[in-house]
């Protein structure tokens, strides 16, 4: 069979090479040109100059931003919100994925799978303007804790709740997909090792502990160092429709600044340098956690 | 694989301790379901109240007074009607060529590169763009130079879907060798093979693929914002982000109008309610399709 199928290899990888052209074209002009576009970042960009005729400035922008309190401040906010993000979702998604495969109702596993699932296909426009609304100070969660005789919070005006509101809503939108993975992951483990436990007189609390966690633990390890590769990736889709100027101080992360800077302000070099930092940085940590985490269980995106 | 359903014998419940843990359990799935679902229902109860109790936020999750007249308001908002229209032309004309984009690209790299030796070349090519980018601002100057500015081209362009790219390809490794090997012997073509045995039998993939292109060119936002400076080319998505950001200023003149009967709160939440109603009917196929995903991408690894 391997010689014929050898024999009947279709030869013409022209037509491959065809088929290439219109992605490699798209990727050449829409990628790979704004790679070539960082050089803006070491001149001062004017757009009624252009390229070729705006002054070149070196690494005057790089010094800048490196002198900027402000600068750290942004990477602080990136890491923290960022940083609670990952660790509340792993928390979470792995709870929920216990917890689903301890229930003994199959209905609840479906009324839950399909429940948790919806609000990871709302986009962050839609979502903003529901919790904007519900985290109000008028709002249906402030109803709540008023009704428990607590005072009511300004969660979207308080720089510290505001970041605590951010973490948690958006584990709540996409906590779903982590739980299905470590789902998923949980159901690989043999069977064989819960009998022989209940059989040793193991409880299921006992049987979580000392079996599931630690079987879906290199699970685990690749889900975190994957979303470490990520960390400066914060969620401007979110961010951008929740926040306002009374959080800036905890809620700007290097996207929200890049455009602000950027695109608003219309400060380009600057902007752009502030950009490629965040690139090299990113696809070091990126190249770094993929690596880690395909020595550490094997796993392979590509 | 084992049917997700699944409840092994040995684990169904004994004892009065079990039954307190089974309860246990149980509540605090359906608290996790009702949470997921709860902030989308009261939005909807508050788009069919009336104008004073919805001022007030009086409404849980059952409409006080329901009626249909922020839905009557919302509709015949010509703006919104407008941007409504700038999506489904983005949608109509992004998904075609987005799927025919990912087609193109995922049949010559799902081959060994024994069999065609490029494949490491254009395969890194494309892994480089998820990698690394040249940044908002190189785009943001390449659009406006390149004269895509207000067209609908800018966004749809752009959007190169590898991560699509790559679960085609892997779906296209999947089809067994003795089809392919078939048509070979009938002296088939690439673009035979591919017209003819690939995509027949890729059904699946081409469905879920085409599903995820939808919602997002559906749910798309950014690049409109940036790329489009005529405030009426913008999609549904940047009116009801307009809307939103409007909601701490007082109502211009034609909303003022609109809201001579009904609450601000309930307008916007019909706006948004109407925005999510496609995403809602697909839904059922969508989560169907994606948990698959996930699980196959998560167990091949």
């Amino acid at each position: 069979m391997k010689e014929l199928s050898k024999k009947l290899k279709l030869k013409r990888t022209w037509q491959l090479h065809v088929m290439m052209v219109p992605i490699v074209v798209l990727l050449v002009i829409f990628c790979y040109v704004p790679m070539i576009g960082i050089v803006v970042s070491f001149q001062d960009y004017l757009p009624t100059k252009g390229f070729f005729g705006s002054p070149w400035v070196g690494l005057d922008n790089y010094r800048f931003l490196f002198s900027l309190n402000d600068f750290f401040q942004i990477i602080r906010n990136t890491l923290i919100i960022s940083g609670g993000k990952i660790l509340l979702g792993l928390i979470i998604s792995i709870f929920f994925a216990i917890m689903l495969y301890e229930s003994n109702m199959r209905i609840m596993k479906n009324v839950v799978q399909t429940s948790v699932f919806l609000p990871y296909f709302l986009s962050w426009v839609v979502l903003g303007g529901i919790f904007i609304d519900i985290f109000s100070l008028e709002g249906v969660v402030n109803r709540i804790i008023s009704f428990l005789g607590i005072e009511p919070v300004m969660f979207m005006g308080h720089p510290i709740w505001f970041v605590i509101v951010i973490i948690i809503t958006d584990v709540w939108k996409v906590y779903g997909y982590n739980m299905i993975v470590f789902y998923a992951a949980i159901m690989g483990i043999d069977t064989a090792l819960y009998e022989s436990a209940t059989i040793d007189g193991a409880g299921r609390i006992r049987q979580v502990f000392a079996i599931t966690l630690p079987s879906i633990a290199p699970m685990i390890v690749v889900m975190g160092m994957l979303s470490l590769g990520n960390i400066l990736n914060a969620g401007f889709d979110q961010i951008f429709n929740m926040y306002n100027p009374t959080v800036m101080s905890t809620a700007d992360i290097l996207d929200t600044y890049i455009y602000r800077m950027g695109v608003v302000s219309g400060q380009y070099s600057f902007a752009t340098a502030v950009g490629f930092f965040k690139s090299i940085v990113a696809m070091i940590l990126i190249v770094t956690s993929n690596w880690a985490a395909k020595r550490f269980a094997g796993y392979r995106i590509f | 694989m084992k049917r997700i359903e699944e409840i092994p014998m040995y684990r169904r419940t004994k004892g009065p301790l079990m039954t307190i843990g089974v309860i246990v359990n149980n509540a605090i799935l359906l608290i996790a379901a009702a949470l997921s679902l709860l902030p989308i229902l009261h939005i909807i109860a508050v788009s069919f109240s009336e104008n004073a109790p919805a001022n007030a936020n009086l409404v849980g999750l059952i409409p006080i007074g329901f009626n249909l007249k922020a839905y009557a308001e919302a509709v015949t908002d010509s703006k919104m009607l407008v941007a409504l229209v700038q999506t489904i032309k983005r949608t109509a004309l992004g998904v075609p060529v987005n799927m025919i984009l990912t087609i193109l690209c995922a049949y010559p790299l799902s081959y060994h590169k024994k069999d065609f030796p490029m494949r490491t070349f254009y395969s890194g090519f494309v892994i480089f763009t998820m990698l690394f980018s040249g940044g908002l601002i190189p785009s943001y100057i390449l659009m406006s130079r390149l004269n895509l500015m207000d067209t609908l081209w800018a966004l749809v362009l752009p959007g190169i879907p590898v991560f699509n790219v790559i679960i085609m390809m892997n779906f296209f490794r999947e089809i067994p060798e003795e089809i392919k090997e078939a048509a070979m012997i009938d002296g088939a073509e690439h673009f035979t093979m591919l017209t003819r045995i690939i995509l027949p039998t890729s059904g699946a993939v081409l469905a879920t693929l085409t599903l995820f292109c939808f919602v997002g060119h559906w749910n798309a936002w950014f690049d409109a914002l940036i790329y489009m400076k005529d405030l009426t080319r913008y999609p549904l998505q940047n009116y009801i982000q307009t809307q939103v950001a409007r909601m701490t200023l007082s109502p211009d003149l034609e909303e003022a109008k609109r809201l001579a009967f009904i609450s601000r709160r309930s307008l916007l939440f019909a706006r948004i309610f109407i925005s999510i109603v496609p995403i809602l009917i697909v839904y059922p196929f969508l989560q169907k399709y994606f948990q698959t995903g996930i699980i196959v991408g998560a167990v091949k690894g």
